[in-house]
């Protein structure tokens, strides 16, 4: 199939950037996203002119790496899905296709559509753990788990931390990435020695990288491609109440 | 090159305690004088500089993506092994070892293997100190399940996200550890290459890619955990990202590369579409624990498969390996499809394909309990193919998906240049010619957490700290020569790009070595290759400068490494007459068309020391000694 894409072009943090529009041709439905933007690329160099930059790695939906707002929907818009494993038979010939970066003020674009999500680990370097060291831990089943919360806990922690949460909230808001981690670690006993500073910190720092707070759009659960519920954010604004009153 | 596995002696089981009472240990108030360079940040990379930061010591952590959460780690599916026996069905240390042993087609060293098994408990205890989500029973214990190869349910599971729930274990003690300064991560940062002093790893180079700098980095030791050479085949099961270049650059200094020619193969993975294609998406084997592998009786059967009846089908696996069955490990799985799309019984519209059938799983099971089994693995299914699995068998074809080679290490992790360690996947040491399911996590967490801390610490104690400097004029060719090379890449300025070349030599690779080898082809290869690289240093076109982001130029030096490392590759494969293991030579076959291998030509190591551009390199010979084990056909019929 015949193809227009609308890409943003940005040179670096600094400059401004805008869209360019792209023809391409001979585009299979087996193709993923980011393969249609490979057969792009390959022709845009062997014109003479600079590739688009984005990020990728793993290709398969779980690095959290690829990004992308497509046609105005991050990761595409379709349900519980990375832009990496979105396909081709998605869009119809003769399509036109807007491509821009995850926009936030607390991600800065790199270059084109590559942005940084580093405020992200800074959110979780401030508690998103369980402080034990390597070494000698008790056995693993000396601490019983009930399997309801266990699944609970690993529905949230399948967070892949890509940024579509706050690349597709009206508020800039992070919060379903900061409850995912909160809710896993609640959810489990060993994260209960330290989940009344693990909420503090990690809120306070998200409100410091600049993240808007929730407002109940739901459109983060909507975007999510591990389809993470936004209970956990009312799960995290529990957590939170409870640990601001205990004075903590 | 001298290489000196430094076993250390006494009996099997008391080796590792024996060895660590011996090892010096560095007084708590200098470990902070200390600075340790680590390379990756997957379970390996950043277990050990989480594990080094805790201990005290200062460590600075590379990777090129941009969070250490992005590692390859966290593609792993399955599981990961532990000796624990909570299931009673007779699991042991002993017998941990003992599969890995006949797994790797007896070769891997007994003593780091014994080791594996040995410190898997410890794994699984710490991850749930540390809050991974693993699968529970009702009752709150942990859930087991069988895999890949072994007849013991020794596999613990993070649903189909196993790798994805150890690595931000791995990722989150990490973070602690950086939040505390004790570790300084650098992301989106890729090593160029190591340097030497006095013959000693003291430092690395490192390219900033966002802003193209280049930087050199002094310590008192270099770990690298960079993973595999997977995307030597360009398509593989690994990440985009994945390269050698870490690995071959130490090589290049001085370092062994240790059994390059054994590639794992794996049997369950969506197939190829067309040239386009940029991966290959593994589909979990733990869906042979359920699924039924068939093809057509009859070569050109093009029938839909509903209309195939049971006596036209041919379930080979179950057929030829009625004790193992679907459950065959990867390297006899894989060979026996190729075998089935050899013979013309391919399904599909490239006919490289054979089928793996839920249908009488629904029937016994429900359609729900294998939902709830699969369900993830079946949309993922879907994604790619646009096809629903519950009513149409998978299609399935084997794809290059882990590399049991590597850089040569001791005992103590240690590559044959001191204060060189290599971790994970970067090194060759403990799955032997074949790595069994669920086997890559329990390595690198073993290696991260539970190995290197100590020999690392070993290996300080002996050395004064901050002895070096980035000011060195070591540090100062070493940069010179990474400037160079850049602009030499930046300066062809041809007619094809990077990924043409990488395609081509991944065809190659494929092509002649493979799920099957051959003396004539791999001659053949040898010759192609070369020409290949001269091509590319002659007509490859690497748009932009080297002071910016610049993808294609990071693409271009990954190639460029590839392009080096197929060749030694291929070298290795023709070097080892035998078939053992994802190395299948078809010389050295049984009449069954089984593995043949050759214990008393061939049971060793093999460590290519690097003499020099378009130099043979050298072959050096570690021998294998078997004591508790007794080498055996590996038979799993």
């Amino acid at each position: 199939m015949k193809l227009t894409l609308r890409v943003w072009r940005q040179k670096n943090t600094q400059e401004k950037g805008d869209f360019e529009t792209y023809e391409v041709d001979n585009i299979m439905q087996e193709m993923s996203f980011l393969e249609m933007l490979d057969v792009t690329n390959e022709k845009l160099i062997l014109d003479g002119k600079e590739p688009i930059a984005f990020d990728y790695d793993c290709r398969e939906g779980i690095c959290g790496m690829c990004s992308l707002v497509i046609n105005g929907k991050a990761h595409g818009g379709n349900k519980g899905t990375t832009t990496c494993q979105l396909h081709m038979r998605f869009f119809k010939d003769g399509d036109t296709i807007t491509i821009e970066p995850f926009r936030s003020k607390a991600f800065p674009v790199i270059k084109d559509l590559i942005v940084d999500r580093s405020s992200f680990d800074r959110i979780i370097q401030k508690g998103g753990y369980i402080s034990a060291n390597s070494g000698s831990a008790p056995d693993g089943n000396s601490i019983l788990v009930p399997k309801q919360d266990s699944d609970l806990a690993m529905d949230a922690a399948q967070c892949i931390g890509c940024g579509a949460c706050v690349a597709s909230c009206p508020n800039g808001s992070a919060m379903l990435f900061v409850s995912a981690k909160v809710s896993h670690l609640a959810n489990l006993p060993q994260g209960h020695p330290e989940r009344k500073q693990r909420v503090l910190k990690m809120v306070a720092q998200m409100d410091s990288e600049g993240f808007g707070n929730c407002t109940n759009h739901a459109e983060c659960e909507a975007a999510c491609p591990k389809e993470i519920s936004i209970s956990h954010i009312a799960k995290m604004n529990r957590e939170f109440i409870s640990a601001t009153l205990s004075g903590k | 090159m001298k290489i000196d596995s430094n076993i250390p002696s006494g009996p099997l089981e008391n080796k590792w305690d024996n060895s660590r009472f011996d090892m010096k240990l560095v007084n708590p108030a200098n470990k902070r004088r200390y600075r340790v360079i680590v390379v990756g940040s997957g379970l390996a990379g950043g277990g050990v500089a989480a594990s080094l930061g805790e201990l005290g010591y200062n460590v600075d952590c590379f990777c090129f993506q941009d969070s250490p959460r992005r590692a390859h780690s966290i593609a792993a599916q399955g599981g990961i092994n532990a000796a624990k026996n909570y299931q009673n069905d007779g699991d042991s240390i002993y017998r941990l070892f003992y599969d890995t042993i006949k797994g790797g087609d007896f070769r891997s060293r007994e003593a780091n293997v014994y080791r594996l098994a040995q410190v898997s408990t410890n794994i699984i205890d710490q991850c749930v100190a540390m809050g991974v989500p693993f699968a529970r029973e009702y009752g709150g214990q942990l859930a087991n399940r069988s895999f890949g190869g072994a007849q013991v349910s020794r596999t613990f599971y993070a649903r189909g996200q196993t790798g994805q729930q150890l690595l931000l274990g791995v990722y989150a003690a990490l973070s602690r550890q950086i939040e505390t300064g004790q570790v300084r991560m650098h992301t989106r940062t890729e090593m160029q290459d190591v340097v030497l002093v006095d013959g000693k790893a003291k430092g690395i180079i490192t390219r900033n890619l966002v802003s193209g700098e280049l930087e050199a980095h002094a310590a008192d030791a270099v770990i690298l955990a960079t993973g595999g050479y997977g995307p030597v085949f360009y398509l593989s099961t690994n990440a985009m990202g994945n390269n050698v270049s870490a690995t071959i650059k130490a090589y290049k200094k001085g370092a062994g590369f240790a059994n390059p020619c054994y590639t794992q193969i794996h049997p369950t993975c969506v197939p190829v579409t067309g040239d386009h294609q940029s991966k290959l998406t593994l589909m979990s084997e733990s869906l042979r624990n359920d699924g039924r592998v068939w093809a057509p009786k009859t070569a050109g059967d093009k029938r839909h498969p509903d209309e195939i009846p049971e006596d036209d089908r041919d379930y080979y696996l179950e057929r030829m390996y009625p004790s193992f069955g679907n459950l065959a490990p990867r390297d006899i799985s894989s060979r026996a499809a190729k075998r089935a799309c050899d013979e013309g019984r391919g399904v599909g519209d490239t006919g490289l394909g054979v089928y793996l059938d839920f249908r009488d799983s629904i029937e016994r099971l429900g359609l729900d309990l294998v939902k709830q089994r699969y369900g993830n693995l079946f949309d993922m299914y879907e994604k790619i193919t646009g096809e629903n699995a519950y009513s149409v068998p998978m299609r399935i074809y084997p794809a290059v998906h882990y590399t049991m080679g590597g850089l040569w290490v001791d005992y103590n992790l240690m590559s044959n240049i001191p204060g060189l360690f290599v971790l994970g996947e970067a090194n060759f040491s403990d799955h032997g010619a074949n790595r069994l399911g669920a086997s890559a996590l329990m390595q690198g967490l073993a290696d991260g957490y539970f190995v290197a801390p100590y020999t690392v610490s070993n290996y300080l104690a002996g050395e004064k700290y901050g002895e070096i400097t980035n000011e060195k004029d070591e540090f100062k060719e070493a940069l010179n020569g990474v400037n160079s090379h850049l602009d030499r890449l930046l300066n062809v300025k041809g007619n094809r790009t990077v990924t043409s070349f990488h395609r081509e030599l991944g065809l190659l690779c494929w092509e002649y070595c493979g799920m099957s080898r051959t003396k004539e082809g791999l001659e053949k290869v040898l010759n192609l290759i070369p020409a290949l690289k001269e091509e590319f240093w002659q007509n490859v076109h690497v748009p932009g400068s080297g002071s910016q982001n610049n993808g294609e130029l990071e693409k271009a030096a990954r190639v460029a490494d590839f392009l080096d490392f197929g060749e030694l590759m291929c070298r290795d494969a023709l070097s080892r007459e035998e078939s053992c293991g994802g190395h299948f030579r078809e010389e050295h076959q049984t009449e069954e068309g089984e593995a043949l291998r050759d214990d008393e030509n061939y049971s060793h190591v093999s460590a290519w020391e690097y003499k020099g551009e378009s130099q043979v390199p050298e072959l050096h010979k570690e021998e294998l000694e078997f004591e508790s084990v007794q080498p055996s056909v590996r038979s799993y019929k």
